[in-house]
This record gives C-alpha cells, sequence and structure tokens, in this order.
C-alpha cells in the first residue's frame, strides 16, 4: 500500500435524498475531496483528514441537524473518528 | 461450479429535466425540492388574459413593483414541496394532538388561576381572527406571485395560519367546556374593543394591497415579526410565570412554526435586496411603512397584556425584528 493510501481518510454513504446535504456539505467543507458517485452510494475521499460541520447541513436542509444523523446513512468510514455536537472528523495521526 | 458475481453500475443518458439541468449543470442528480419546484409555473403563451384583471396575464411580473432577473433566485431553505411539508407537519401535529388530549384528560386548564384564563381570552384568543386573515393574505400572495418557489412556499404559510387558527379556537373550547362563551367574546373584542380596532384595520387594509409583494412584507414579515415574538413567546413566558404553562403546552406548535418561518422570511428578504439598489429601497420602504404602522396598532394590545411594560416590550421586539432585517441588508 502506498503512503498515500494509507493517509487517506473517507466517508461512504447510500446515495439517497438524506445523505444528500451532508455529501454537499462534505464538498463545501473539504475542497481537496473526491467525490464519487458509485451504485447506491457515494464516496468522499481526502487526504488527511475529512470533515463534516452540523453548521453547514444545517444551512443546507434549513432545520435543526444532529451529527448523529449521520449514522443513518453511513456504509463505511477510514480515518480516526473525532465526534461531538457540531463536527464529525475523520483523520489519521 | 464457480460463480462470478461483478456490479454493473448502469448510469442513465441525463440525470434529469432540461430545465434543472441548464439551471444546477449536469454534475449531479437534482433534489427532490428541485424537481418538484423549479419553473413549473408556465411563463409563456398565455392565451386569454383573465377575465377579471385585463391588465395583466395570468401569471404576470408586473403585478408587482420588485423585480427580478431571475423569479427562481429564491429558493426556501427548509427546501418544502409536498412530500417534505406533509411529513414534517404530521409530525408535529402527532406531537400537538397529544398534548391537548393530555390537558383535557387531566382537566389541566381547570385548575389555571382565574386571571391567566381571564388573559388568555383577552389576548391570545382574538388572534384567530389575525391567523385566518393571515390565511387570506397568504392565498392572496400564492394567488398573485409569481414563481413556484415563491408561491409554494405562501401557500404552505397559509395552510400553516389556518391550522394556528384552529389551535387556538381549540384552546377557546377547552376554556370552558366546550363551549364557544370565550370565542363569541373574542369575537366581539376584535370587532368592537378600542384596543383591537387598530390592528383589525391594518389587517382588513392589507386585504386589498395591490402588490403582492408589499402584501408579503406587511404580513409575513412586518405583522408576524412583531406578532410572534410579542405574543407567543414573551406574553407566554409571562403567562407561565403567573401558573399558566399548561397554555404553552398547547401553544408549542406556534413558537416553533415562528423560529422555521424566519429562515425562509431572512432568505427572501436577502435574495430580493440582493438584486438591486431599487429593490432594496423599496423593500426598506415598505418594512418602514408597515412596522411603524404596526407597532402602533399593536400598542394597545400589548399594554393590555403586560400592563405598563407593554410599549417597552413592543419596542424591544420591534428592535430585534429591525436588526435581524438590517442584517439580510435592508437599510432599516
Amino acid at each position: 500500500m502506498t503512503d498515500k493510501k494509507k493517509n487517506t481518510a473517507f466517508l461512504i454513504v447510500q446515495d439517497n435524498e438524506d445523505a444528500r446535504p451532508i455529501i454537499e456539505a462534505v464538498e463545501q467543507d473539504n475542497p481537496e475531496a473526491s467525490i464519487q458517485y458509485e451504485p447506491g452510494m457515494v464516496r468522499m475521499e481526502c487526504e488527511g483528514s475529512l470533515i463534516v460541520k452540523q453548521e453547514t447541513v444545517e444551512a443546507l436542509i434549513g432545520r435543526d441537524w444532529d451529527v448523529q444523523e449521520l449514522h443513518l446513512v453511513l456504509i463505511s468510514l477510514a480515518g480516526n473518528v473525532d465526534e461531538d455536537d457540531e463536527k464529525f472528523e475523520l483523520s489519521w495521526g | 461450479m464457480s460463480i462470478e458475481i461483478s456490479a454493473k453500475a448502469i448510469t442513465p443518458i441525463r440525470l434529469s429535466y432540461g430545465n434543472l439541468i441548464e439551471r444546477f449543470g449536469d454534475k449531479r442528480p437534482p433534489s427532490r425540492y428541485q424537481e418538484a419546484v423549479y419553473d413549473v409555473q408556465p411563463t409563456a403563451h398565455f392565451h386569454y388574459r383573465p377575465l377579471w384583471d385585463k391588465e395583466h396575464e395570468i401569471y404576470d411580473t408586473s403585478r408587482t413593483a420588485i423585480v427580478m432577473e431571475d423569479w427562481y433566485s429564491f429558493a426556501d431553505p427548509r427546501q418544502y414541496y409536498y412530500g417534505t411539508y406533509t411529513i414534517a407537519r404530521s409530525k408535529q401535529q402527532e406531537v400537538a394532538e397529544h398534548n391537548y388530549s393530555f390537558v383535557e384528560k387531566r382537566a389541566l386548564l381547570d385548575d389555571l388561576p382565574e386571571e391567566v384564563r381571564q388573559s388568555v381570552r383577552d389576548i391570545l384568543i382574538p388572534l384567530r381572527h389575525i391567523e385566518w386573515g393571515a390565511n387570506m393574505n397568504n392565498c392572496q400572495i400564492d394567488a398573485m406571485g409569481y414563481g413556484t418557489t415563491i408561491c409554494s412556499v405562501a401557500m404552505f404559510n397559509a395552510m400553516d395560519r389556518l391550522g394556528m387558527a384552529q389551535y387556538i379556537s381549540r384552546i377557546g373550547l377547552l376554556l370552558d367546556g366546550n363551549e364557544t362563551t370565550s370565542l363569541d367574546a373574542a369575537k366581539k373584542d376584535w370587532m368592537e374593543a378600542p384596543e383591537w380596532q387598530g390592528l383589525r384595520h391594518a389587517v382588513e387594509d392589507m386585504f386589498v394591497l395591490e402588490d403582492w409583494f408589499e402584501l408579503m412584507v406587511a404580513q409575513n414579515i412586518a405583522l408576524d415579526g412583531l406578532l410572534f415574538p410579542l405574543f407567543w413567546d414573551r406574553f407566554e413566558r409571562k403567562l407561565s410565570e403567573n401558573g399558566g404553562g399548561t397554555i404553552a403546552m398547547l401553544t408549542e406548535f406556534m413558537s416553533d412554526w415562528y423560529k422555521e418561518t424566519v429562515r425562509w422570511t431572512n432568505a427572501l428578504v436577502k435574495v430580493t435586496a440582493a438584486e438591486s439598489t431599487a429593490n432594496n429601497e423599496l423593500l426598506s420602504e415598505w418594512v418602514q411603512k408597515w412596522v411603524t404602522r404596526l407597532s402602533e396598532a399593536i400598542a394597545p394590545v400589548a399594554t393590555k397584556a403586560f400592563g405598563p411594560d407593554g410599549v417597552s416590550e413592543l419596542n424591544e421586539v420591534k428592535e430585534e425584528l429591525l436588526a435581524r432585517l438590517g442584517k439580510q441588508g435592508l437599510s432599516v
């Protein structure tokens, strides 16, 4: 495995309406991230770290959003998880 | 024998309708909200003008003095279309229904201090006539407005207002063991009591406003921006302090609803004001005009509700409203 691969944090979610604002928020908050649409799921990869911010998702859906709602659409992830009321962050190191 | 299972991706030739691809590009599928709402209203090939208005087409941008390059610049931040709206409201209705039956079953309103019951009768119950007026006004905005993003929001709002009028009626009935005494008294107050006449006059003047965007500002931004924080928040708290916490259980929808509504009124003001200085000036002028008139009209009711503190409570609410609108770019 190359160093680059080892260092990549990723988040895979289902491709549905509930996941959509999360994907858009990741896109906004992680300009480096690559987002791949695969059948039925969406894979978001970013070198080093990847963050989902509550504030961004809330602005996109126009209501309060609990970060734990992320788990309803989550398929897989890579990286150490740092989760609190305001964010869900994946990172290596 | 081995079976090889491989996933085969079938990519659609195009992701959505042409109008949405033109607006949002072909990179990813549009959301349900975008599919349900954008460009639904006809914009061309109108055959006949409506008999009731020969000056305008049936959908006509010149029914308001506000000018927008693209009337779909505004999008509802809550992204309500029929599906999401009804799901959100049915959840709230379930909670409200439960609260009403809880209060009824335990006869909680019977234990309220008499002065609290009287304040509810004097201040909250007459508000159902305002809710009904708000329903009329939002139907008018929906009928005259332009662009489905704005019109659908107005229609959902109209239905919400009817719902709130019904909640208030139910409180009135609960107070008197299903007799209409409070409702009749509130109607009489609304029609005759001097403290309500300024407000009634203002609401009735809104019914005949020609410009639907001015009506939007007067009803959904100025009147609601003063009324909801003052009566459904501050006055509620005053009732709770005096032992009327039960009432808050029955009016929870109103305060939740207002918090939600502020999101789209803010977005609408922001988008419309940013379009041009002419729009900004017009909006600011309407806000000034209606906030001034309505706060004068509400003042006697506020005094009745809060006693000598009424005017200062009202002024605080007014300052908050103007500060909020100032943040959206208006010069008020």
